[in-house]
């Protein structure tokens, strides 16, 4: 599948789970195929870096569930910033914990998972909707009800894939990209490199699967596709990139026209080309 | 010697005491002094502590700042954000981190400043903050001590959980100490009120009133206890040999 067919099986309203953590592994083609969409309406759920803020950018927010926005050695993303300081966008502001947690009970079919994160927080002022529950034993605590956070559609990164979806992420961390694929109803993968199920790499590369492919309902081969997003250990993210995209926030309209309008092709080439990615080196934390 | 440590060695040195009854735990500093006084708490006052690369694995020695030969990190173990929740929801961690606003009540802000509806100023969302405070033990680390950060009132987003609302002895936040660019201090005061256990060369009693939005407890005026030979070898040598730490105060 291409972008192109990715994209068509998303519509307006749908909750989209994004995948990899602030600047690391976002699946950022699929992403800047969205933005040349119609799609609108969207509720983004997120550890987001600048998926989320391309996508505010292109006002198809219209609701983000999120812990943060970063995007790592730019602690805080100008695009979405400027939506929330412009009451552009509805928010779902949760402890990054409560995400994993609210992903976790969609994955296992359960309406919740109790916690105690959140209380004596504004994080339940903000969202009334979040309720208590009694532990039903003897201790009787008093428990956040954290709600099930149901995906549409899950959109993840990975290092390499097969035709019917078995992925592998080589990154030190996968992340939660796990939970957003079990908690949606579909998932669509792009690839740094796609394969054929004997080129995966036997028993010593299974160990990089980290969820099974019928949870996977399309793939995209993109090379690069997390550009400017890292994907380790291919390639880290490009900070020079990620400077002129924050500097984009104050005039959008030239970052749009140098980057944005064509092809995924098109994209590589105008960054720099395949090349220039594949070598960007891995970042210290 | 003494006559050239910096506020920066000086602000290491005071916050890598909070780890020291720690044992097994892990360590956690989010940020240049608050990473480096990790690293020099496990070279001298706790070498059981666990901390990590800055990323997903778990090191025995701490990894120097700015950029290195990582195939040299001596990796013992494996730490991914899945984990780490795992962790810190069961209570075996103490992070020192520097939230934008904080109050009277220990409660923290690092998600937006202004109304919720309309930031004024959007910051990076809550992150971890209301499982951090609610689950283990924190310390803050505040380079820029004023009443821009110590706020009157409440802060616009109460992010960490504060004393203010706490259900129990066991459901409550547990920060052991705030260190700042004036001193250090705790919130064992009366009623868990901020109170000031010491003052860093130069800075008076009067400073920190005026940039202080609430009251506070004194229950020292002393001077911060200055870095030792052994702790300044650690800082200087190993931990930061580029002087990155300058850059945090321009000192």
């Amino acid at each position: 599948m291409n972008h192109q067919e990715a994209v068509d099986q998303l519509s307006d309203g749908m909750t989209v789970g994004v995948g990899g953590w602030g600047a690391r592994r976002k699946p950022m083609s699929l992403i800047r195929a969205i933005c040349q969409s119609d799609l609108k309406d969207l509720t983004i759920v997120s550890y987001g870096g600048p998926d989320v803020g391309l996508l505010c950018a292109h006002q198809k927010v219209k609701k983000l569930i999120f812990g943060f926005v970063s995007l790592d050695l730019i602690p805080l993303d100008s695009h979405f910033r400027k939506a929330r300081q412009n009451k552009e966008i509805e928010v779902m502001e949760l402890d990054e914990g409560m995400v994993q947690w609210g992903l976790r009970a969609a994955a296992m079919r359960l309406p919740f998972l109790p916690t105690r994160v959140g209380i004596g927080t504004d994080v339940l002022k903000n969202n009334p909707e979040i309720k208590f529950i009694s532990s039903p034993y003897s201790d009787e605590e008093s428990l956040v009800a954290m709600p099930a956070i149901k995906l549409d559609v899950s959109l993840l990164h990975v290092n390499k894939s097969d035709k019917k979806g078995n992925t592998q992420i080589y990154g030190p961390d996968p992340f939660f990209d796990e939970m957003f694929a079990r908690a949606a109803d579909k998932t669509f993968i792009s690839c740094e490199e796609l394969v054929g199920t004997d080129n995966l790499g036997g028993k010593e590369a299974a160990i990089y699967n980290r969820f099974e492919r019928s949870l996977v309902s399309g793939i995209v081969h993109s090379l690069g596709g997390a550009h400017p997003t890292s994907c380790a250990p291919n390639y880290g993210f490009d900070l020079e990139h990620l400077k002129i995209y924050s500097a984009a926030a104050k005039s959008f309209g030239d970052y749009s026209q140098n980057f944005l309008q064509g092809s995924a092709e098109e994209y590589i080439d105008a960054v720099g080309g395949h090349k220039k990615i594949q070598n960007i080196p891995l970042p210290q934390f | 010697m003494t006559d050239s440590i910096s506020l920066a060695e000086t602000c290491i040195s005071a916050s890598a005491k909070v780890w020291k009854d720690d044992g097994e735990i892990l360590a956690t500093g989010i940020g240049l002094i608050p990473r480096l006084a990790v690293g020099l708490a496990k070279l001298t006052t706790n070498p059981d502590l666990m901390m990590t690369d800055g990323e997903a694995f778990l090191i025995s020695n701490p990894v120097p700042m700015g950029p290195r030969d990582s195939s040299q990190d001596s990796i013992e173990g494996y730490m991914t954000y899945s984990r780490v929740f795992k962790n810190i929801w069961s209570g075996f961690r103490h992070a020192m981190v520097t939230p934008s606003q904080i109050d009277c009540y220990g409660q923290t802000n690092i998600s937006s400043i202004g109304s919720y509806d309309q930031p004024k100023v959007q910051l990076l969302g809550v992150r971890g903050f209301p499982g951090n405070f609610i689950s283990h033990k924190n310390s803050i680390f505040i380079p820029n001590h004023s009443t821009k950060v110590f706020v009157e009132g409440e802060v616009d987003m109460v992010s960490g959980m504060g004393y203010k609302n706490k259900k129990s002895d066991d459901l409550m936040p547990n920060i052991v100490a705030v260190i700042t660019n004036l001193g250090v201090f705790d919130f064992n005061g009366p009623n868990n009120q901020l109170q000031m256990l010491s003052l860093h060369s130069g800075v008076s009693k009067e400073e920190v009133i005026e940039k202080t939005g609430f009251e506070f407890t004194i229950k020292s005026e002393d001077q911060t206890l200055a870095p030792t030979e052994e702790e300044l070898h650690f800082i200087r040598e190993t931990l930061d040999p580029k002087g990155l730490r300058n850059s945090i105060f321009g000192d």
